[in-house]
């Protein structure tokens, strides 16, 4: 997949232009094998305007992607139009490792609150790895060791004496493939009620009937609540997948590539349902089609071997990227 | 390939060797051996061999199992020594008659005979007759060969009576008596007769019965119960303490008491008794002697030549009623199945009921919670060469650890006062369950094993997403989801249990029960005692019946009994799966 349309040096011409204007920069590299020569010395080099030390140092011998893949770190791109306060989760130069193998190298990001933020990248980028720490899933992996830390509303979350269970109720998750269930579409959708004992029946009802409404679900299922949920269709089972993530109420809701599965019209179904639920809930959405993310989401996160690459409003990520990597992947032109 | 395509013009040489070479290759036909022909051939051949293996099992025992009890003609030979053999046809083959047997047939029909065997080839054919009457002749059957026969016929007031004792009786009725006098002695009217008398004297006969097994059950079982204070307070205070003499008296009266009721119950029973002897039902015999029958004693009886079809169904339906619902009799040959229907179908229910919990626990331990590794491993192998383990190790293992162990335990502890006699320390149904369960257990724990593995992880992923815990996740997601899969193992363990003799023949399944493991008596379900079996009581009719050329036909429909039983449970299981399935699958499945 390693294809490089443009050779090495105009790469190191274009990122720079790019790179030159670039106001504040956030993830630290504090490597200590570092290898990059420039900003040594300068622990917070982070937060230096200018990403010359990338374009110094290693894309000069072939570009951002192969330093990456030769384990050279680098710093992310992040644009001043990102929302840094009171961020509804906040990355803290996380790493994580799935045995000896490095998956995720010190990334930071804040995901603002009542907005969307889409992880985008090629496959194996640690995009869904990324998605899947921040409700702890990957604790339920052998072999999984995670550095770093999450704020969810200002709460770690790799503290010690975290209660994961608790955790979880805070964040809603959507999975690639939709997953009712063996049970009726009623008790999908209050599954996390029932888990947490909730018996009353009223309650139950409303938080039903609120959260198949919300996913834009009720009119198709009001009539059938009683029957099994895998009788429903894929599209409409990943909504009912979304309306059972949104029925606890979370704080944060995570997609992990959400449409992969579907067919073009239950795609822009969700998409729609992702746009109407935004502003209520804060939206972290892992996904593989660019228009996907163009369209849906305020925010997009590039991320490459584990790195976040570059970072910024949508807009400015699609149509004007500040590294050359980023244009190359959002136009289609690699990965 | 893109090469080929673009290098259009014929004319150019390298591009033709090209496709001239690609061309020869498509035209190679495709080997044998390549297309899996004789690969289908072996599937197909094994399929078949082992279709027509069950096919063949199943068909002779259906066909002898639902023909056993059809009502055969009677059929009279006359000798050529002048004997009369009066009986059913059971079976006829050909058989190559040697010397003696030749020397034993009269000298005028020699040479014609000689002739015969000559013709077909040194065989000949002979018959196996029913000749019944036990009490008078000594013998059931009669192997009858064409030579002996002078003369063959189907008497027309031949009937056959199904005694309660000494087995079929086949004669013509000459006289019915009441009180010794005889009212009727024309054949049709003595029927009429008999047939008027006959079920009265069998009501008279059960009330009888009734009396004896239960009324006098109850008043035994009280007995016995105060024995047992009697004995308990001996242990506890010692003999001739005063807590026992009271106890003593009180026991005293109770037997007193009971005796009265015995008396009671005697008088009852004896004029019963008194009443059905009045009447008597006098045939003769093939051979000319006579013998009178109590109509009480008779179960059935009907003039076999004379029958429709509608009667011969009749009696066909009342002898499948009989052998379902009635006890067993003349050493199990005859009469009923129904304590071992019974006996059969408490042993399976108890032990699905133990096994299936047990087996799930462990495999859901095993699958959800245990550590991957070489421990696991071992256990799994452990538990899957279980199930390779001759079951009559396990019979062993159950008398020894159940039976003797436990069940000698539970005596000593709670039912000391009436050691020596064991009382759980014996084979029963609860220990044969037990035992059955630990045969049949390696089948739910692979079986749930594997259905528990089959749940997607995308399940539980989305279960733990939702905030829920392991256990949570368990028994909400993945215990409902793989319930069919586990109704399957439930399945195979039915089958394999209900089908399983050799262990139980140590464990409690006895060839004859007195008493039901439920009854009436508190409390109802006794699990201490022994029980019939339908497998035993197979193994029982073929391999120590006494009389075992009427018990063989028994087999067979015992067989399908037992078969039908199994199937039965197994379809109960499946229905309960399908459910299960469309409950937990939507309408995919």
């Amino acid at each position: 997949m390693e294809t490089r349309s443009e050779p090495a040096p105009a790469i190191e011409n274009e990122s720079r232009d790019v790179l030159q204007p670039q106001p504040r920069r956030s993830s630290v590299n504090k490597n200590p094998e570092s290898s990059r020569p420039s900003s040594a010395g300068s622990g917070a080099s982070g937060r230096i305007p200018g990403g010359g030390s990338i374009v110094e140092s290693d894309v000069r011998e072939g570009g951002l992607f192969e330093s990456i893949s030769k384990g050279a770190t680098f710093d992310t791109v992040v644009h001043e139009g990102v929302e840094t306060a009171n961020p509804a989760l906040e990355i803290k130069r996380l790493q994580l490792w799935y045995g000896d193998t490095k998956a995720l190298h010190e990334v930071s990001m804040p995901a603002p609150h009542g907005k969307v933020t889409a992880l985008i990248g090629p496959s194996g980028c640690g995009k869904s790895t990324l998605l899947r720490c921040v409700n702890r899933m990957n604790d339920l992996i052998d072999g999984v060791r995670i550095e770093g830390d999450m704020l969810l509303n200002g709460d770690s979350i790799y503290a010690t004496g975290v209660d994961v269970i608790e955790l979880r109720k805070r964040i809603g998750m959507v999975f690639q493939k939709p997953n009712p269930f063996p049970m009726s579409i009623f008790e999908n959708v209050v599954y996390s009620l029932r888990i947490d004992g909730v018996r009353d029946r009223t309650e139950l009802e409303e938080v039903n009937e609120r959260s198949l409404r919300n996913a834009g679900l009720w009119d198709e299922v009001k009539d059938r609540l009683d029957s099994s949920a895998l009788a429903l269709s894929g599209g409409q089972q990943q909504r009912l997948c979304i309306a059972r993530a949104i029925a606890a109420e979370p704080e944060v809701l995570l997609l992990d590539e959400p449409c992969s599965a579907l067919d073009p019209i239950a795609t822009g179904r969700i998409e729609e349902l992702i746009d109407d639920l935004k502003g209520e809930y804060s939206i972290l959405m892992v996904t593989h089609n660019m228009q996907q993310a163009s369209r849906a989401s305020d925010y997009t996160a590039f991320m490459y071997l584990g790195r976040l690459v570059e970072y910024g409003p949508t807009d400015e990520i699609f149509l004007q990227p500040r590294l050359k990597e980023t244009e190359d992947y959002v136009t289609g032109r690699f990965g | 390939m893109s090469t080929t395509a673009e290098a259009e013009p014929r004319t150019d040489v390298a591009p033709v060797a090209k496709r001239k070479s690609t061309r020869s290759r498509v035209r190679q036909r495709t080997s044998l051996a390549s297309q899996g022909e004789p690969a289908v051939w072996l599937l197909g051949g094994s399929l078949i061999v082992s279709l027509v293996m069950i096919a063949g099992l199943l068909g002779i025992v259906f066909f002898q199992g639902f023909f056993t009890f059809w009502p055969d003609s009677l059929t009279s030979f006359e000798l050529t020594d002048g004997r009369v053999l009066m009986g059913e046809v059971r079976a006829s083959e050909d058989f190559e008659p040697d010397p003696t047997f030749l020397a034993g047939l009269p000298e005028a029909d020699r040479a014609r005979i000689d002739s015969e065997l000559v013709s077909t080839e040194g065989t000949a054919r002979r018959r196996l007759l029913r000749t019944g009457n036990f009490d008078l002749t000594g013998n059931h059957f009669n192997w009858v060969s064409d030579y002996e026969i002078a003369t063959e016929s189907e008497p027309e007031w031949a009937v056959i009576v199904e005694r309660l004792t000494w087995g079929r009786f086949y004669g013509t009725p000459v006289a019915f008596r009441i009180d010794g006098e005889s009212v009727a002695t024309e054949p049709a009217l003595v029927w009429a007769e008999f047939e008027r008398h006959h079920d009265p004297s069998v009501e008279r006969f059960d009330r009888r019965r009734e009396l004896e097994t239960e009324d006098i059950g109850v008043v035994n079982h009280r007995l016995e119960r105060g024995r047992l204070d009697l004995r308990r307070v001996e242990l506890q205070h010692g003999l001739d303490s005063a807590a026992w003499r009271s106890a003593n008296e009180d026991f005293l009266r109770l037997e007193a008491e009971a005796s009265a009721e015995f008396a009671q119950i005697q008088g009852e029973i004896a004029a019963l008794n008194e009443e059905n002897e009045r009447y008597e039902l006098v045939l003769s015999t093939s051979d000319g002697s006579e013998k009178s029958l109590f109509p009480a004693e008779i179960v059935r009886a009907f003039p076999a030549n004379q029958l429709s079809i509608t009667d011969k169904i009749g009696v066909y339906i009342s002898r499948w009623i009989e052998f379902l619902v009635a006890d067993p009799r003349e050493a199990n040959s005859e009469g009923g199945v129904f304590p071992a229907i019974f006996g059969t179908v408490v042993m399976t229910l108890l032990m699905t009921i133990v096994v299936v919990p047990f087996g799930v626990l462990s495999a859901l331990y095993l699958r959800e919670y245990a550590k991957q590794g070489l421990i696991v491993s071992a256990v799994r192998i452990a538990v899957n060469n279980l199930a390779g383990v001759p079951s009559i190790v396990f019979g062993v293992f159950g008398l020894g650890f159940f039976c003797y162990l436990v069940g000698g335990g539970i005596d000593e502890l709670f039912f000391s006062a009436k050691l020596p006699n064991p009382t759980f320390g014996t084979g029963g149904v609860m220990w044969a369950s037990l035992t059955l369960a630990l045969l049949t257990l390696p089948v739910v724990i692979v079986a749930t094993e594997e259905s528990l593995s089959a749940v997607p992880n995308s399940m539980r992923e989305g279960s733990y997403a939702c905030g829920a815990t392991k256990w949570q996740t368990i028994r909400r997601i993945v215990l409902p989801r793989a319930a069919p899969g586990i109704m399957t193992g439930a399945i195979l363990a039915i089958a394999r249990g209900a089908g399983e003799v050799a262990p139980l023949m140590l464990v409690g399944a006895v060839k004859l029960a007195p008493e039901l493991p439920l009854d009436g008596v508190f409390p109802f379900v006794h699990a201490e005692r022994s029980f019939m079996h339908l497998g035993f009581h197979i193994f029982d009719l073929g391999f120590q019946s006494q009389n075992s050329e009427a018990a063989k036909p028994m087999v067979y429909t015992t067989t399908l009994l037992l078969i039908a039983i199994i199937v039965a449970l197994n379809l109960l299981a499946i229905w309960g799966r399908a459910r299960l399935r469309r409950r937990f699958h939507g309408n995919s499945i």
